[in-house]
């Protein structure tokens, strides 16, 4: 086991954010510096040197937003496609869908233009079958003439590839000869999955996003390298697994969600540490909200995400449901009459009209100044000296108050209603509309906003109670040091459940097994063990959806132990889990064979963050101030949060303040330090 | 009434979107049949007591049958008021397209929902199941004269008394389908739906009480109506007159008319389609509220603040008359129904250009082209590869038409051709855009797409589209896109149907290929006045051919792809001139 110090590093928009543990003393300390955008190393090697020297700190763990980024903002790489005759439209085709339900308007441009999608002679069936033989000549020919117009990065994608990859395999190795970098993969060795668009979309992306995740990597592995640090860099993935630089340069596209996912595993580890296995977290940020499951302590996958219209990437991810509803939403009543806050938002600039940096039309950070819950005088990450409470007062009165006749705090307190409507809607959506009763489970808010808004949450969706991160702030960089080390592989093997032959597919398991696990071996971190994990993609015989069916088995020396039986079972359990009704006598089929290695870290104790001995409620009381509930004025107690004692239990209204983050606790609602230092808000005993 | 606070009435348009959105997702998860759990091909909300009129819907439902729900519901509430008898745990089933259907694929479930031994509300599912008996597996048989050769008709009918699910109706659904177990796993994942949705709403009813919702439901309604007189008022009065055609209706080569006159008067609307053909022989007929529901699809599209539900149809009359192709009655087949609703779309677009060329769209390619291949494998079971193509969307003033996309009517994917030949024995040998498919304009049409499949065994190709004689229609000065083709070689030479694009007994050999050329969008706008480094763009990417670009956008554009500043110059001046 190393034994030293590890930090995790979570680089935002606006602000970096460190998490530093020295494993052998348990001591931690945090910091947040400002980002810089372009030049992200000089924040980083900054935060970094807060802690002492660099060549001192043993490992380094990254959450990145630079792939999310270079995506949304479409300042990728400029990239070739080589495909199949008479397929080089996919990517634009896409699946044939449109933006909306209702309106026409709008088109898509696809990462790669059309002139630079070239076609080879080339075919494989769906059996695998080789129908049409490669020639290598027609590849290197294509990649030279790619190269000449200017593509970076080059993706190969041929139809049915997944099921027989040898032509692709051969184009690759023709069109490496030529390509002048690293920046070549073919979509075997990216997914090889069944589904020409996703696997064709998720490919090109990988591509689009490799020299600049590359380019990335390599300045900061330089500038640590310069700073004499020796130990290992890594980066968190969009599975909230963490995996090395190497591995990220070789697939990028699985950083597309990494900042967020380490956020998730953080609030997950420290929910079941805290005794709530069962957790929703909430990330409210500028623009929206982001909201994910954790179903007794583990995080919920999904298999593909859309980045935005059209941009499809498919690759297990910690599943994150966003909403258009955040602290710099606008709030405006339509012309219908209707009140409605977001999807338009203020953003971080200019920002709620009480930033004074321009803009005039009210948003909920607004409303919840004026209402009193956010400190005007201290606002959060110290860049003004005070919000403007009367300009952000006289916008909800003009643009809300007004048009309702409601008066600008009864219009303040609708803008926060509708608001906390539409998060409860987020939350009911990931939590009762999958089958899970909400009174099982905890909010878990992390990030700067969610804990303004949790008593309302409880309330609303019937939540069991809120808990708040001793250090919402930083939760990503935080994830970042507890998070394992993972690694996902998909194969479609498209098998029939009757007559399967399981000793052949048990031989592709272990195969794959230890593939995932190798790649995990080599990361460099220390784990305890690696487990590897696998999961059937299984339907009945006409369906297209799949369920997903874990398999009770891991790979060991004499194989997995997979039988015809222990699939069916799987199978039937996973299926009757989620539409409650078998088909008898419908055949049954095997799409895809996922497997995952995950290597577990060292165990890492959360009592590390636990306010010290000295601290008492006395001592963290700051005084009292008005604060809105109800439709009336509450004089609320007001605390510093960090310094309030384990134990203390704190009746609302109240509101617990610190650097980064603000707890509301509403009037029937009483907030208790747990013995990590959370703050857990729950009802009020009658 | 009760009155109800704006924040509540916010916070409960949420709640109960929320409520149909949850049932349209149970039924795309649990259904059988690719249409509806791929394709979406669905529909869920709740609706008015007395009137059926649409209270809720869903945001992701099919928009066609968004708007057709609410005849679907009144078809119930007619069937009770006949013959009484409804209680509370009753649910009826039906798809009778001349009494508040579509066609008869798609199967309604209509559930009374009671508080206190009073009807509150309805609930209602809508799924298009895959195959209900007839000539054609899959329906839409092109050849139909009777709504008899396309499948059986089942009136309002109680799946349910009491709670209590009658198993006869079930016996005779399965009996006359060729996928009893398919139609089956639709059917109990509609059940769910319904299920769910009930149990939702009567939890938002005992925590917020009846009486808001009550209100809720109202002022939902006239808010929708509002929203829907301010627009309406904002068009210039004045009659906006559009014609378009079908190519023929499968049994006859003659075209038919669909025309609108379409009146504004203030805050009101009138949609008049008294002038189009009178009803034809084939299955190009459509009921009059499957007509009335496309023209609210279009209206949606166009005006799309205003919400869906009932509220917004107030203002708009609507003349049908049963002596049109557009109002017709039993039996007369309406199975080809999506191609005469999407140039009825196409003519209400039309209209709306001419009244307010700011919100006009050009013409969508217009055809769901729908295709199926048959044959028998070398073990002897048959197979059936049923799909639905995607065309070009019109230019519009924000943007070019999207390329490869859905028709108006659904939010329906294409299966991936992967997916299709691991399911059946095929090979595609062409997934493409069409280059030269996209109506010239400021913004252009979307391209169009090409499909090309090589069948592996010997096989029996259907196909039912539209859009082979009138192409899709540009508007403010755009062009027309590219008619629909269907192509297949006999001994060398290319041959199209003679219907032109429409076949039902076209045979292949293992081996042969057809190959579908489906239409791109109408272009908006003068094409002179495109960019010249867009036109340029379109020629270095191979959509749009040099000679085109002079020709059509006035653009010369050098070999290496860039405008001729000076050529451009001397072009459009000339032309213009």
């Amino acid at each position: 086991m190393t034994s030293g110090s590890i930090v995790g590093v979570d680089v935002g928009g606006t602000f970096t954010d460190l998490f530093y543990f020295d494993e052998a003393a348990g001591r931690f300390q945090t910091a947040k510096v400002p980002s810089n955008r372009g030049d992200e190393a000089v924040g980083f090697l900054e935060g970094l040197k807060t802690f002492g020297p660099v060549a001192n700190l043993s490992s380094i763990v990254h959450g990145t937003t630079v792939g999310t980024n270079a995506l949304l903002e479409r300042k990728g790489a400029r990239i070739g496609l080589i495909t199949t005759q008479g397929f080089r439209d996919v990517l634009e085709m896409r699946r044939r869908d449109r933006k909306h339900t209702w309106g026409l308007w709008g088109d898509f441009v696809p990462v790669v233009d059309r002139d630079l999608r070239l076609e080879v002679n080339e075919r494989t069936l769906a059996d695998g079958t080789v129908r049409t033989a490669l020639d290598p000549d027609e590849v290197r020919e294509a990649a030279r003439h790619l190269l000449t117009r200017g593509a970076e990065a080059l993706a190969i994608v041929f139809v049915n590839a997944y099921a027989n990859p040898q032509n692709e395999l051969k184009a690759l190795a023709a069109a490496a000869e030529v390509w002048p970098n690293g920046n070549v993969a073919c979509s075997a060795q990216i997914l090889p999955e069944i589904r020409e668009f996703e696997r064709t979309s998720t490919t090109a992306l990988n591509a689009y996003l490799q020299p600049v995740v590359g380019s990335y990597l390599a300045k900061l592995d330089d500038a640590l390298r310069s700073e004499g640090f020796t130990g290992p860099f890594h980066i968190v993935q969009s599975n909230g697994g963490v995996m090395s630089t190497a591995t990220a340069r070789r697939l990028p596209v699985r950083t597309a969600l990494s900042g967020p996912a380490a956020g998730v595993i953080a609030a997950a580890a420290i929910a079941k540490a805290a005794g709530f296995p069962d957790v929703i977290t909430g990330d409210l940020g500028g623009t929206s909200f982001d909201v994910s499951i954790v179903v007794d302590g583990e995080t919920s996958l999904a298999a593909q995400t859309t980045i935005d219209f059209g941009l499809v990437i498919r690759t297990p991810m910690i599943e994150i449901t966003t909403i258009g509803a955040g602290g710099g939403s606008i709030a405006h009543v339509d012309a219908g009459g209707l009140l409605q806050v977001g999807p338009e938002s203020a953003g971080s600039r200019p920002g709620p009209v009480a930033y004074g940096q321009g803009n005039t039309r009210p948003t909920l950070t607004d409303a919840n100044v004026v209402l009193g819950r956010i400190n005007a005088e201290r606002p959060i990450g110290g860049k003004l000296q005070r919000l403007d409470v009367e300009a952000a007062r006289a916008a909800i009165a003009r643009h809300v108050g007004e048009p309702l006749g409601l008066d600008p705090m009864s219009a303040a307190e609708a803008i926060v209603r509708v608001a906390n409507a539409k998060m409860a809607g987020a939350i009911r959506l990931v939590s009762i509309e999958r089958g899970h009763d909400p009174g099982r489970f905890a909010a878990v808010p992390f990030g700067g906003g969610g804990a303004l808004h949790v008593g309302a949450l409880i309330k609303d969706v019937g939540l069991k109670a809120a808990l708040v991160p001793r250090y919402p702030g930083v939760t990503s960089a935080l994830g970042c040091v507890i998070a394992d080390i993972r690694h996902d592989q998909v194969q479609t093997v498209n098998l029939m459940l009757d007559g399967l032959d399981a000793p052949a597919l048990d031989r592709r398991m272990t195969e794959e097994a230890m593939a995932a696990r190798q790649v995990v071996e080599t990361a460099g971190l220390s784990v305890e063990r690696i487990d590897v994990l696998f999961e059937l993609d299984m339907h009945y015989l006409g369906q297209t959806h799949t369920v997903s069916v874990p398999l009770p088995l891991t790979a060991g020396p004499e194989g997995t132990g997979l039988t015809e039986a222990v699939a069916r079972d799987a199978f039937e359990r996973a299926y009757q889990t989620s539409f409650s009704r078998l088909l008898p006598g419908v055949p049954v089929k095997i799409v895809n064979l996922r497997t995952a290695a995950v290597g577990r870290r060292p165990h890492f104790d959360l009592h590390a963050l636990a306010p010290g001995r000295d601290a008492s409620v006395e001592a963290a009381r700051l005084g009292t101030r008005p604060v809105w509930f109800d439709g009336a004025w509450h004089e609320a107690t007001i605390y510093a949060r960090l310094d309030l004692p384990v134990g203390a239990v704190i009746r609302g209204p109240a509101i617990l303040e610190q650097t980064d983050a603000t707890t509301v606790v509403d009037p029937d609602l009483t907030a208790r330090v747990d013995d990590l230092g959370n703050v857990i808000v729950e009802r009020a005993a009658r | 009434m009760t009155a109800i606070d704006p924040v509540t009435l916010a916070v409960l348009k949420g709640r109960l979107e929320q409520i149909a959105d949850e049932m349209d997702a149970t039924l795309y998860r649990s259904a059988f049949n690719p249409i509806i759990a791929e394709a979406r091909d669905a529909c869920h909300g709740l609706y008015h007591a007395e009137t059926g009129a649409t209270l809720v819907q869903g945001t992701k439902g099919l928009p066609i049958f968004v708007g057709a729900m609410a005849f679907a519901v009144k078809a119930v509430i007619d069937k009770v008021a006949r013959d009484g008898g409804l209680e509370p745990g009753d649910t009826f089933l039906f798809n009778d397209p001349y009494d508040g259907g579509t066609h008869l694929n798609d199967f309604r479930l209509v559930r009374p929902i009671f508080r206190d031994g009073e009807l509150f509300c309805w609930l209602a599912s809508v799924g298009h199941w895959l195959d209900i008996g007839g000539n054609v597996p899959g329906g839409f048989n092109a050849r139909a004269t009777e709504s008899f050769q396309e499948g059986v008709r089942i009136p309002p009918v109680k799946l349910f008394t009491k709670g209590v699910m009658n198993p006869d109706i079930v016996a005779i659904l399965q009996a006359n389908s060729r996928v009893p177990m398919s139609n089956f796993g639709d059917l109990n994942g509609q059940l769910n739906a319904l299920d769910l949705g009930e149990r939702r709403l009567r939890q938002l009813l005992d925590e917020v009480g009846d009486a808001t919702v009550a209100a809720a439901f109202d002022a939902f309604s006239e808010r929708a109506e509002a929203l829907m007189r301010t627009a309406i008022a904002a068009l210039p009065d004045g009659t906006y007159s559009f014609e378009d055609y079908l190519d023929n209706d499968g049994i006859t080569d003659e075209r038919l008319t669909i025309a609108l006159d379409l009146t504004v008067a203030g805050d009101r609307m009138t949609l008049d389609f008294s002038r189009s053909s009178k009803p034809c022989a084939g299955p190009l007929n459509i009921a009059y509220s499957t007509a009335a529901a496309c023209c609210y699809v279009a209206l949606k599209h166009v005006f799309t603040d205003v919400p869906a539900n009932a509220g917004c149809l107030r203002p708009i009359t609507f003349v049908i008359p049963e002596t049109t192709l557009l109002g017709v009655k039993a039996p007369k087949p309406v199975g080809g129904y999506t191609e005469t609703i999407l140039r009825v779309i196409g003519v209400v677009f039309g209209a709306l250009a001419k009244a307010d060329p700011a919100r006009a769209t050009a013409a969508p390619f217009g055809t769901i082209n729908a295709l199926s291949l048959a044959g028998h494998r070398a073990d002897g079971s048959r197979w059936v590869m049923f799909s639905f193509f995607g065309g070009g969307l019109g230019g519009n003033p924000e943007t070019d038409g999207l390329n490869h996309a859905n028709n108006p009517i659904s939010m329906a994917t294409i299966p991936p051709a992967e997916i299709l030949e691991a399911a059946y024995p095929v090979m595609f040998t062409q997934w493409a855009l069409r280059p030269d498919s996209a109506g010239m304009g400021a913004h252009r049409g979307g391209f169009g797409a090409v499909y090309e499949v090589e069948a592996l065994t010997d096989a029996d190709v259907f196909l039912l589209g539209e859009r082979g004689r009138f192409a899709p229609f540009g508007v403010a000065g755009g062009g027309s896109g590219a008619l629909n083709r269907f192509v297949w070689h006999e001994n060398g030479e290319e041959r199209t149907p003679p219907m032109a694009s429409k076949i039902a007994d076209l045979k292949i050999r293992a081996g042969e290929r057809v190959r579908l050329e489906t239409p791109g969008g109408g272009g908006w706008g003068d094409p002179r006045e495109r960019p010249p480094a867009e036109v340029a763009r379109d020629v270095r990417l191979g959509f749009v051919a040099a000679e085109a670009a002079a020709r059509d956008y006035g653009v010369v554009v050098s070999q290496d792809g860039h405008v001729d500043e000076a050529g451009t110059a001397a072009l459009r001046k000339g032309v213009a001139a």
